[in-house]
């Protein structure tokens, strides 16, 4: 590492969250990476600035882009691909993706729930967003979760509605909801979790540094299995620092996601 | 070439109580505001609304227009989720049909084509299937026999869609990023299809504007109405001709507080002739 400053200036949660989301797209290949959120977005540049060279990763509007930048092209953009959301569709459907959404309840199966909350869905406690492309996602492509608060609210025994697929629906509704179903891992703020555990329930595989196993525990809202060992998240390396700090994501927009 | 240019009041004139309406665009951008602010200060009641949910959804709602929404996200983009459309479904006000947005497609394209559905795995495991009652599964009649979700078509009885220019004759092309559905939409309604645009030139001068003829997607057997509209889809975006204005939609989120909030919103900026909307848009 040749900046002094960067050299001294200790890594944040957030960095060590961005290089555990960048860690899902490992083996992906040619695909589309499609983190939503900053933290994913900065994971999916990460991954392929780095060693998942081959993504392909969008402009958040109608074209896929080439280049590390996430957020603002300074040089211009350089479009690889015209990716309107109608052809998103032949992409999610084909099976080319992996997508990273946000989950305002999840449970112990990855069942997600972004669409309402409260127990009759017909006048909801609180309305959210809607069922938006969750079902159609879950039963195509790889998907992986990015909680940015772990908490009992979030981690719940069962979810109010099930907009996201998990592993016990997917393998219940039959081979067609199975046979591309592939809901990898769920990264947090304070752990990275996978569906290693029996039945494909949810395990917790690392904390990040400075966080123990228990508060991990706490704060989910069901009973969680471990890895054995349970590992420590990893930190990024000199050149993934440089990366996240100096090119990806220069104006710190990780921080207001995540602050320090 | 007969002209269909005509006029938001003549869209709302076409309309009646209990009509499924297909709105194009996506989210806050490219909506047909004008024409659902007319449809806002109108007498109709009881409509489907379906769409890819922005503040056209919401002010519907809370201009109490809407019975049913047909949706698979309602959001304003840069405010996450849209508060008027919130508050009806809290006060359980709509009933509420939701949607994958890839089977938004299917519905409109199912639609577009003539037939009954479009099979996909879409909505398998999800509760999709327990919310929505117009959805079902099929069984694959080849070797797999798989059981799929049956998308039904979107049964429509009005499309209405903004986009940059169009001819008098209904031929439009959009010159932002991303068409979104509209082309479908107009597809899949059988009559009453409406687009309001920024500009009316002339046909010769359409490919010109659009810069290439792969912009022009909507023809115009497609469109029955033309409405010529600058800033007719703000508050939403409608890129390149304009950016959203943000601080009009803050506004307007803002509006469903109380409803005083929102009695001074629609005051101010719904009960107006359309012509002192846009002049006091361009004022602020």
């Amino acid at each position: 590492m040749s900046d002094p400053q960067l050299a001294a200036s200790p890594v944040t949660r957030a960095e060590v969250c961005v290089v555990a989301v960048a860690e899902c797209f490992r083996g992906d290949g040619e695909i589309v990476a499609n983190p939503i959120g900053t933290i994913p977005m900065i994971a999916g540049r990460v991954a392929r600035a780095s060693f998942e060279p081959d993504l392909m990763v969008t402009d958040g509007e109608a074209a896929l882009v080439a280049g590390n930048e996430a957020f603002a092209w300074p040089d211009g953009k350089v479009v690889e691909y015209y990716n309107p959301y109608r052809s998103m569709f032949d992409v999610v459907w084909s099976g080319r993706r992996h997508v990273v959404m946000g989950a305002t309840q999840i449970d112990p199966w990855g069942n997600q729930n972004f669409a309402a909350i409260g127990a009759d869905y017909r006048s909801p406690k609180t309305q959210l967003i809607g069922f938006r492309g969750a079902p159609g996602n879950t039963v195509n492509h790889p998907t992986s979760y990015w909680v940015v608060n772990h908490s009992p609210r979030v981690f719940v025994e069962e979810v109010d509605v099930v907009t996201g697929v998990g592993w016990n629906r997917a393998e219940a509704a039959g081979p067609a909801a199975f046979e591309f179903f592939d809901v990898r891992r769920v990264v947090t703020n304070l752990a990275v979790l996978d569906f290693g555990g029996e039945g494909h329930r949810m395990r917790l595989i690392s904390v990040h540094p400075g966080v123990t196993i228990q508060e991990v525990l706490d704060a989910t809202g069901f009973e969680l299995a471990q890895a054995d060992p349970v590992g420590e998240s990893r930190l990024p390396t000199p050149d993934e620092l440089r990366l996240i700090r100096e090119i990806i994501d220069p104006d710190g927009l990780r921080r207001a996601e995540l602050p320090d | 070439m007969t002209s269909k240019v005509l006029l938001e009041d003549d869209v709302v004139a076409q309309l009646t109580d209990g009509m499924a309406i297909g709105i194009g665009g996506w989210g806050s951008r490219r909506k047909p505001m004008s024409i659902v602010r007319a449809i806002a200060r109108s007498s109709l009641r009881n409509l489907t609304i379906v769409s890819f949910a922005g503040p056209d959804l919401g002010l519907l709602c809370a201009t109490g227009k809407v019975a049913r929404a047909f949706y698979p996200f309602a959001s304003l983009d840069s405010i996450a989720l849209e508060p008027h459309f919130r508050a009806a479904r809290q006060a359980g006000l709509i009933e509420d049909v939701p949607w994958d947005e890839g089977m938004f497609l299917l519905g409109l394209q199912a639609a577009a084509w003539r037939v009954p559905f479009l099979p996909t795995r879409v909505g398998l495991g999800s509760d999709l299937l327990k919310h929505n009652p117009l959805l079902r599964t099929v069984r694959s009649p080849f070797d797999d026999a798989y059981e799929l979700v049956a998308v039904p078509a979107f049964q429509l009885d009005a499309a209405i869609c903004h986009l940059n220019r169009a001819d008098e004759a209904g031929n439009a092309t959009f010159l932002g990023p991303d068409l979104y559905f509209d082309d479908l939409f107009l597809r899949a309604a059988p009559t009453r299809r409406f687009v309001s645009v920024e500009r009316v030139v002339p046909t010769a001068e359409l490919a010109a504007e659009a810069g290439t003829e792969l912009r022009l997607r909507v023809g115009r057997m497609m469109v029955d109405g033309v409405v010529e509209r600058a800033g007719g889809a703000l508050f939403t975006s409608c890129t390149p001709d304009y950016e959203r204005d943000e601080g009009l939609q803050k506004e307007y989120a803002g509006s469903a507080k109380s409803p005083e909030a929102w009695a001074a919103f629609k005051q101010a900026w719904i009960d107006i002739p359309e012509q002192d909307f846009q002049t006091k848009v361009a004022a602020r």
